[in-house]
């Protein structure tokens, strides 16, 4: 079964943080996304770049609309994302539970359908 | 003899009771699809109600069940062949029905990993309680709504909602290990409780299958309590509802009439669960974990001791109450409790702590609210206030032995009078 989680942070508070809790945090990520490709667990993952990069486009009426900014303008941002394969739901909230993500923000667990979406 | 159509109704209802939970609990963690074991087997459940009168009712019925819910689900996927996606867990289902099927008479018992799915943080509160009894004791959603006082349809998406997410998201069914069984036993508990409140409101039993309910409940209570021996509220619950079941006989008079637990002889008590249910709680004690099960338990172990002292200690019960509403803030709790200052310190008192919770609109069609009122506006002396108070919960009552008991208190409308228990 595959799920993605979601990491979701408070992108104000990442620019004040000093050198060191940055270095700590990276570190923190290497050793989780390590310890996810031993596990066998891991299929994707990445961070994303900061929200004020993000572009919004959406199709009405036949015209083309594009908005600067994310879609929805929350205090947390979707900071980054993983997609593991795993057991069960238990076994995705332990994973998520271990991501360096859910100590500076908060993650959320979708699972992914099982039916491919092309046949 | 009776009618033979009518005796294989009584057994279809009794192995409805006895292996609906069973085959479901089976059924639902080999597949993960709740909703897809619900429909086959209450289309096998309906093929025995058509097959059984006229060959008999079967001496293994839970492996006749299981093949008829094999069958329904092999008919099923040739029905939707075309599409892939709705077929896998119906063969899924048919698959895990063959291997019940060929364990039985021994299908291991996959209930108590059911109970602990449904309780699953991942799941809406206000599901989980409702899914263990719809899963485990086969409510439709209608019963389930009325017991909650919910709306059947509201009721009706939340469980659907609940269903789909076990599935989709691929909720485990297993009984959680001890650093997370503590937060997840709440809901269980609950659940447990919740089913034995809506068994309890029915003692004379209406229908079977309602009649087996506390006794179900009970059931469930003890395999949570023999699996957590040293869970204190798990135990309480327990004691609480084997205190409440000793009780059963004395709440009717031979004329089918109902007794109000004051007027109860304690020699009709069952001294047995007594004795089980106070060891049961003394053994909580001793985990110094106190909650809301172990206090709901001791306040029915003070009016038990009544067959003992032949008085009611109503400080201690007070107390009790005290702790039970500083602990769930409970306008159920808070009614006990005023009731049980009004037996302690006088009506008008037990009046005056009444009065502080009309602010709860919910208690505007809450049934115990209007007769504790009723029973103190008596007893000050406020015959026609009483009276109205004694209408209103005769206009919310079920029970017709409590309506009539509720109708005699109305016309006498004097002291000294009773609160049901």
């Amino acid at each position: 079964m595959k799920y993605m989680l979601l990491i979701y942070r408070d992108e104000a508070a990442l620019q004040p943080m000093s050198g060191h809790t940055m270095s700590e945090m990276t570190a923190a990520y290497l050793a989780y996304t390590k310890t996810l490709h031993d596990s066998g667990a891991f299929v994707a993952g990445d961070r994303l770049g900061l929200s004020a990069n993000a572009t919004t486009v959406r199709v009405s009426d036949g015209r083309t609309q594009v908005l600067n900014g994310p879609y929805a303008e929350t205090k947390e941002q979707l900071g980054g994302f993983y997609i593991i394969d795993v057991a069960d739901l238990d076994a995705a909230l332990a994973w998520a539970a271990r991501c360096p993500g859910a100590q500076y923000g908060v993650m959320e667990v979708r699972p992914i359908p099982a039916q491919p979406l092309a046949a | 003899m009776t009618d033979p159509r009518a005796t294989s109704q009584r057994e279809v209802e009794r192995a409805a009771r006895h292996s609906y939970g069973k085959l479901l609990a089976f059924l639902a963690a080999r597949t993960g699809d709740v909703a897809a074991a619900e429909d086959a087997l209450s289309e096998a459940f309906a093929s025995a109600l058509t097959a059984w009168p006229r060959q008999g009712v079967p001496r293994t019925a839970e492996a006749w069940l299981l093949t008829a819910a094999r069958r329904k689900a092999i008919d099923a996927v040739r029905r939707r062949r075309t599409e892939q996606a709705a077929v896998e867990p119906l063969l899924l289902l048919a698959e895990a029905a063959q291997a019940a099927d060929d364990a039985a008479p021994d299908i291991p018992d996959d209930r108590l990993r059911l109970m602990f799915t449904c309780a699953h943080p991942a799941i809406e509160v206000a599901a989980r309680a409702p899914l263990i009894l719809q899963t485990l004791l086969g409510f439709d959603a209608g019963t389930i709504a009325s017991a909650f006082l919910v709306a059947p349809a509201t009721m009706g998406q939340r469980l659907v909602r609940a269903k789909r997410k076990i599935l989709e998201a691929a909720i485990p069914f297993r009984v959680p290990g001890p650093d997370e069984l503590a937060e997840r036993l709440g809901p269980v508990l609950d659940a447990i409780y919740a089913a034995f409140a809506e068994g309890w409101t029915d003692p004379t039993g209406t229908t079977e299958r309602r009649r087996g309910l506390a006794e179900e409940a009970i059931w469930l209570g003890r395999v949570v309590a023999s699996l957590l021996p040293h869970e204190p509220e798990a135990l309480g619950l327990l004691a609480l509802m084997l205190h409440a079941e000793a009780r059963r006989a004395a709440r009717r008079d031979a004329a089918g009439g109902y007794v109000p637990l004051s007027a109860q002889d304690p020699r009709q008590w069952d001294a047995g669960l007594i004795r089980e249910a106070e060891a049961l709680l003394l053994r909580a004690s001793a985990a110094g974990r106190v909650g809301r099960f172990q206090l709901e338990a001791a306040v029915q172990s003070a009016h038990a001791a009544r067959r003992l002292t032949r008085h009611t200690d109503w400080v201690a019960i007070i107390a009790l109450y005290d702790a039970l509403l500083a602990e769930t803030g409970s306008p159920v709790v808070a009614i006990n409790r005023a009731a049980a200052i009004g037996e302690q310190l006088g009506a008008a008192a037990g009046l005056s702590a009444l009065d502080g919770l009309t602010d709860d609109r919910r208690l505007a069609e809450y049934q115990p609210y209007w007769v504790a009122r009723a029973v103190l506006l008596a007893r000050t002396g406020e015959v026609d206030a009483a009276s109205q108070a004694f209408e209103r919960a005769i206009g919310l009552e079920p029970d017709p032995a409590v309506r009539r008991f509720l109708q005699q208190q109305r016309a006498h409308c004097r002291p000294p009078s009773e609160t049901p228990d």
